[in-house]
């Protein structure tokens, strides 16, 4: 191979010649993406990686998820590790082991090439970490003006256990719900680095991969009804999805559900509510009522779900309706979020 | 969460239902409105209906800054971005307020106009300074709380000599808002109101003086009430305290916060920067005199409605929309035919939907599902 210069990764940026195919996209695929998400199925550098399937499989899941957040680094992450976790995640709620992903990038022209060297080593050592390789990959360049600096996706595949069932169909009025933690952290965390939003928090984003504690609550509880991660419109959306999914009501409890002293002053500053912000590592539960003490024990004895709680139950409900008893005793809905999350002014 | 959690003990809140429950006389009914979205959301947010007797009914007044704004002024606002190129800097929930044929800011910025959301209209100034190509106009709207910070940057821009920028102003007053709705039905004996929760932040500006004349002429009680759910509480017990004693006077139940002189700097700052429209139209409400300020001539290059010759255009709120009942306390926003049906936060009708502080937001959002409860044992 003749001689090139290495990529400048200190004062380098991202030009179309990386997405075009030829020599500086093999040398960007090589010197950044090869060495550092490092493994046989990359190095090989096939168009696809092959696998074999583990024996007595059962089902196999497979889920895929774009991020486009921005701030790209933010207090208790960035763009990469979001996009490992995300992922990883979305197969563990499907009760699948993650196995392997791929991630796409859709890069600026102009992107800095330290960022994203910064950015795939995070996602390296997210993926490391989670114990999942990735596998294979696309990048693409894409003029500037056109993107957000970065894009990636990443598609994970995974294999669900014979017997877990996990559905919010199979939600029976009784279930308890629980939550694995503090809401809202990387919603506010988001927030607190926005274009003129100036103000200093010290909480960090939430982001982790949830497969460890979801193994752990599925082998302790396997009729589990159903696990699912509040993101984007955090605990409120997906009490709404689960209500809508088994035709059943909610009741949670305000009093019961943890949130942060600091996130609930930040939330309190801009209006928003902690219900509705997004978490990157957390997940709600629902089992039947008699499984309810047992997981929450097994979940506080995790890492990821130190300060899980019980925090409400599905009821009779035929329009759907999620419910929540206030710390004044009273009740209200809790409705899906309607457009935006935008503050309030007065 | 100091200063926060105080106002939000459930077990003080339990006791002072007790007391308000205990206070309510037999036969009577104690309609009271709360003027502002901040009580409104409180209200339905902490579920505070659920810990009041019966007898205690809560009417949702027009105190939601957004909600008021009549569509025509918002038509303006989009034109200003999209046929005049203008950056439209504005607060968040202003965004979302639908105009003419369905567009809004937020739809606007979609299709390429340069509106930018800004939590302080300090933002505003800055975006003209970084764009001294560009023309920036500050979307103001907002009662009594916002408009001294609106003053202040008119002076700051006259100060600085800014060439770019303007202000599109519609800030609009309360106390007359609340004259208006005693006096829009021909006899204010006509309106079925026992009471007021009167302004928060509103009334740290204005003080709790200028209600005293309100209070004294249409003999309505008027408590100036804290937003958080605890002074709401407690203003309802003030409030149902003065109709038992037929007294009709104004109480501030929002001391921590309120003076009878209010805050006289930002009076001063509004003073001498705007002065009283003749005429302002609310969505909702209608024409209501002398309920608005407008840019003095002074500073008229910053007056946005005269650097582009803005000429205010009346669209009539939808037929078959019920707000401007809901608004004065004669119909319930079950009532209204629209509502959750072509009416809901997502495609707002009237003005009560369009922000979450608006009575049928407010209702849509947290408590329709007891209106749904009670359809449901209808039947059965």
């Amino acid at each position: 191979m003749s001689y090139s210069r290495p990529l400048d990764f200190k004062n380098g940026r991202v030009d179309l010649s990386h997405g075009s195919g030829g020599r500086a996209m093999a040398q960007l695929i090589r010197e950044l993406f090869v060495k550092h998400f490092d493994n046989d199925y990359l190095r090989a550098q096939n168009d696809g990686a092959c696998f074999p399937l583990p024996a007595n499989a059962g089902r196999m899941v497979m889920a895929t998820d774009s991020h486009v957040v921005s701030p790209l680094f933010f207090p208790g992450g960035d763009i990469g590790c979001l996009s490992v976790h995300g992922t990883v995640n979305d197969v563990a709620m499907a009760g699948g082991q993650p196995l392997y992903l791929s991630a796409g990038f859709v890069l600026e022209e102009g992107f800095a090439l330290a960022d994203l060297q910064r950015i795939v080593i995070s996602m390296a050592a997210a993926a490391r970490g989670a114990g999942v390789p990735i596998v294979t990959g696309d990048t693409k360049v894409v003029e500037q003006g056109k993107g957000d600096g970065v894009f990636i996706t990443t598609t994970g595949v995974g294999i669900v256990p014979p017997g877990i069932e996990l559905a919010p169909q199979r939600i029976r009025p009784g279930d308890k719900l629980l939550v694995s933690g503090y809401l809202g952290d990387h919603g506010v965390a988001i927030m607190s680095l926005r274009e003129n939003l100036s103000f200093e928090t010290a909480i960090e984003s939430d982001t982790a991969a949830l497969h460890g504690l979801a193994a752990a609550m599925l082998a302790a509880v396997p009729g589990i009804r159903t696990l699912r991660d509040p993101t984007r419109g955090g605990l409120a959306a997906v009490l709404n999805e689960f209500a809508e999914a088994a035709g059943c009501g909610m009741l949670i409890h305000e009093k019961a559900i943890p949130v942060r002293g600091a996130v609930a002053a930040a939330c309190e500053l801009l209006g928003l509510d902690p219900l509705y912000v997004a978490n990157e590592g957390k997940l709600v539960a629902v089992c039947p009522p008699e499984d309810a003490e047992r997981l929450l024990a097994v979940m506080c004895a995790h890492p990821q779900g130190r300060d899980a709680a019980i925090i409400g139950e599905a009821i009779v409900d035929t329009n759907g309706f999620v419910q929540m008893e206030t710390v004044f005793g009273g009740r209200r809905m809790v409705d899906w979020l309607s457009g935006e999350q935008l503050p309030r002014i007065c | 969460m100091k200063y926060i959690d105080e106002f939000r003990d459930g077990e003080v809140a339990r006791s002072l239902a007790v007391q308000i429950a205990a206070e309510v006389q037999p036969g009577r009914s104690y309609r009271l409105m709360e003027f502002c979205g901040g009580h409104t959301h409180a209200i339905s947010r902490y579920g505070l209906l659920d810990l009041l007797p019966p007898a205690v009914q809560m009417i949702h007044g027009p105190g939601c800054p957004v909600c008021v704004l009549p569509i025509g002024r918002i038509d303006s606002a989009i034109d200003l971005a999209r046929e005049r190129g203008v950056i439209l800097c504005t607060y968040a929930d202003t965004l979302r307020v639908p105009a003419s044929g369905g567009v809004s800011l937020l739809r606007a910025k979609a299709a390429g106009a340069d509106v930018r959301m800004v939590y302080s209209c300090d933002d505003a100034l800055r975006i003209a300074g970084e764009n001294p190509a560009r023309e920036v106009v500050f979307f103001a709207i907002g009662f009594e709380t916002t408009t001294p910070m609106t003053a202040a940057i008119l002076k700051q821009a006259a100060a600085l000599e800014l060439k770019n920028f303007s202000v599109f102003c519609n800030h609009v007053l309360t106390p007359a808002a609340m004259v208006h709705i005693m006096e829009s039905e021909g006899d204010p004996a006509h309106v079925a109101l026992d009471g007021f929760v009167g302004p928060a932040h509103v009334s740290t500006v204005i003080g709790s003086a200028p209600y005293e004349g309100f209070a004294a002429r249409y003999q309505k009680p008027v408590v100036i009430s804290g937003f958080e759910p605890l002074d709401v509480m407690q203003s309802i017990l003030m409030l149902v305290r003065q109709i038992n004693a037929g007294r009709a006077v104004v109480e501030n139940q929002f001391t921590r916060a309120v003076t009878r002189e209010g805050n006289r700097k930002a009076q001063a700052l509004v003073a001498e920067v705007f002065e009283l429209r003749e005429m302002f139209d609310w969505r909702g409400l209608g024409e209501v005199p002398a309920s608005a300020l407008q840019i003095k001539p002074a500073f008229a290059r910053f007056d946005a409605e005269q650097r582009y010759a803005i000429a205010y255009r009346q669209v009539p709120d939808p037929k078959a929309c019920e707000c401007a009942a809901i608004l004065r306390g004669h119909k319930h926003p079950r009532d209204c035919k629209v509502f959750g049906t072509a009416c809901t936060p997502d495609h707002p009708i009237g003005a009560c939907m369009v922000s979450s502080e608006g009575a049928c937001a407010a209702h849509y959002t947290y408590g329709r599902f007891k209106a749904v409860s009670v359809v449901n044992e209808v039947k059965a």
